[in-house]
């Protein structure tokens, strides 16, 4: 222990989770309001370096560890966790919301381990916690939360393999950037990729998210994928590997988004895609790119929950999530509509919105490092992104005139989502506050008239693209297949199918074992039974005549 | 869908009136004439020799906005389903 006294916020939080279904109403409401803001003040009184040390069977623990990285994602986390709750202040499962603040917390203790295993213990809480959120929405969800919940635990398998084996062969338990050079660092790079949503595993992420409250999501949204991409960077920065592991996230998730019927699942799918650039960037691995990936999950984790508050108003309101069924809503629900766009403007790196100083930076970053294709492709994916974006606010609140006239969302869920998009232009105006927090200082200036120039070009393009082709992009009552088809369909066909082979096996091989027994059954009957040789009565001469046949040649044999 | 007479009295609302629709298209595109002509007062600065083109973020812009919609309705038709398909 050092002299400074810190507490740890990841576990106010968690302490908050555990103790809200043992408060009253009030005090659950004063405990959601209060302490992730307490949490917030707490994460900027953590020190630089190791703070709580102690030794462990031998190893040196490091649970709580500063620096900036740590405190941009931690500061990111409570602000998410104080946005959600507010947000979710009408749900009346406490499951979800106390789940949601153990939630919260642990993903701020993994940013804050400053050794491997704390990280995994954390990890597997929040893997815990979130499979509770999805589950706390009833029966319709329990199928997606247990596919959930069994994806997460083999990933925590593959990073509890990759850390024994780091430890046993380096016999350091720190945190701290690694090459992959060793199979066992390759298993932790799994495990951590497999949270970004990175395929092929990618589904337990539009399954799952879709099939949690309307309040759920939002918190599903902020956590698991953004830990992850700061283990990455914490990790790996500069792997090669996560370059191409990002642009085919970024490419996916924008296919699979815009092919997307469900509200929520198309919201899914665009979390893939931009996890992706965070995780491309990650592996360009150059000072601005980093400081790229962190700036981008930073306000990432704003925007894409001010998205899902907006639809999640609109599931509150009306119960519905698919576009084909919305339609016209901004006549009575102008705030959700006005902060849908807001967000649908940031996460399309609009300028003077927040996405626009994060991106920028990523970009920056491939162009420093001279990587032409990787910069062509992720300012092409700019355009996609922006269609992507639209697609939320155009057919939810405008589109056609649905008849449905639902009331706008009830005022504490308003607030959370001004709260939101206030930080979403915030950010875009002011970058230097965004700025002040990265990892790297730097003076990079994203608005300069060229750049700015070029950008909205591109949005704006984009923009009539979008108009221009909106025959094609109309909805249809659809789903598209994603790879989860392997273990919803084709893994029960499989087994369905076995089952037949297999019954139609065994009933051969049982009818050749019992015709088999029955035979012996039979020839010991024969033998053995009431009239059968072996139970008959002997005659004594039989006896003598046998002893004499076996004496005789006895005689002869000793003869020979 | 509702029937256009079942429709309340706000349904027709001044944005969606056809009229201002044209009007609408007519900013969009407007805007982005505009930003293009702006690369004469601010000149990007082109990282590597294609993005040094006029005009160069409008046309990769459309480009690629037209190239995620054609690749994205081909690769539909591979996997679309009834949305009721798991259940």
């Amino acid at each position: 222990m050092t002299d400074v006294i810190a507490i740890q916020p990841g576990l106010l939080l968690i302490l908050a989770g555990l103790a809200l279904p043992l408060l009253g109403a009030q005090m659950r409401t004063v405990t959601i309001v209060l302490v992730p803001l307490v949490a917030l003040a707490l994460v900027w009184t953590i020190p630089d370096g190791p703070v709580w040390t102690f030794k462990w069977l031998g190893y040196e623990l490091v649970p709580l560890a500063g620096d900036k990285l740590s405190r941009m994602f931690a500061t990111v986390f409570s602000i998410m966790a104080s946005i959600g709750g507010i947000y979710a202040l009408n749900q009346k499962r406490v499951l979800e919301l106390a789940s949601a603040f153990v939630y919260a917390g642990s993903a701020i203790s993994v940013v804050f381990a400053g050794d491997l295993i704390t990280v995994f213990i954390f990890w597997e809480v929040m893997a815990i916690a979130s499979t509770l959120i999805i589950m706390s929405n009833g029966e319709s969800a329990r199928g997606a939360a247990l596919r959930y919940a069994a994806i997460h635990f083999f990933g925590g398998v593959v990073l509890m393999a990759g850390i024994a084996g780091q430890i046993a062969s380096t016999g350091s338990v720190a945190f701290s950037p690694m090459h992959t050079d060793t199979v066992f660092r390759w298993l932790i790079l799994a495990g951590f990729v497999i949270n970004t949503g990175a395929p092929p595993l990618h589904p337990w992420l539009p399954d799952a998210y879709p099939k949690a409250s309307w309040s759920g999501t939002v918190f599903l949204s902020a956590f698991t994928t953004k830990t992850a991409v700061y283990t990455l960077i914490r990790g790996f920065p500069g792997a090669d590997v996560l370059i191409w592991i990002g642009l085919f996230m970024i490419f996916y998730g924008l296919i699979y988004a815009l092919n997307e019927n469900d509200t929520r699942r198309k919201l899914a799918y665009s979390i893939i895609n931009q996890v992706g650039f965070m995780v491309c960037a990650t592996g360009i691995g150059n000072e601005m790119a980093l400081n790229g990936a962190a700036a981008h999950a930073f306000v990432h984790i704003l925007y894409k929950a001010v998205l899902l508050m907006t639809a999640g108003s609109v599931l509150y309101a009306t119960g519905i999530t698919r576009f084909t069924r919305l339609g016209g809503l901004f006549r009575t629900m102008p705030v959700s509509t006005i902060c849908c766009i807001i967000a649908a403007l940031a996460i399309s790196a609009t300028p003077w919105t927040s996405g626009f100083p994060a991106k920028s930076l990523m970009s920056a970053g491939a162009a420093e490092a001279h990587m032409e294709l990787v910069w062509f492709l992720l300012t092409g994916a700019a355009a996609g992104v922006l269609i992507v974006a639209i697609k939320l606010p155009w057919f939810i609140f405008f589109q056609k005139d649905s008849g449905l006239r639902p009331p706008e969302a009830p005022l504490s869920m308003r607030v959370a989502m001004i709260a939101g998009s206030a930080m979403c232009i915030g950010f875009g105006v002011f970058p230097g506050a965004l700025y002040a927090m990265l990892p790297v200082s730097t003076d990079y200036n994203p608005y300069t008239g060229g750049h700015v120039v070029s950008q909205m070009q591109i949005l704006l393009a984009a923009t009539v693209v979008f108009f221009a082709f909106l025959g094609l992009l109309k909805r249809t009552e659809t789903i598209s297949l994603d790879l989860d088809w392997f273990w919803r369909k084709f893994g029960s066909l499989l087994a369905s199918e076995f089952d037949v082979r297999s019954g139609l096996a065994w009933q051969g091989f049982a009818s050749n074992v019992n015709q088999s027994v029955q035979r012996i059954v039979r020839t010991l009957y024969r033998h053995y039974g009431p009239q059968g040789m072996m139970a008959r009565t002997w005659p004594t001469g039989l006896m003598a005549f046998w002893t004499t046949v076996i004496l005789a040649a006895v005689l002869i044999l000793s003869y020979v | 869908m509702a029937n256009q007479k079942d429709l309340p009295p706000d349904h027709d609302h001044w944005l969606v009136r056809p009229a201002n629709i044209r009007l609408l298209w007519g900013v969009l595109i407007g805007a982005l004439a505009v930003m293009v002509l702006a690369e004469f007062v601010w000149h990007p600065h082109p990282h590597f020799a294609l993005d040094s083109a006029f005009g160069f973020g409008a046309l990769y812009g459309l480009l690629c906005g037209v190239a995620l919609i054609v690749v994205t309705k081909t690769f539909a038709v591979l996997v679309k389903r009834k949305d009721t398909y798991y259940d």
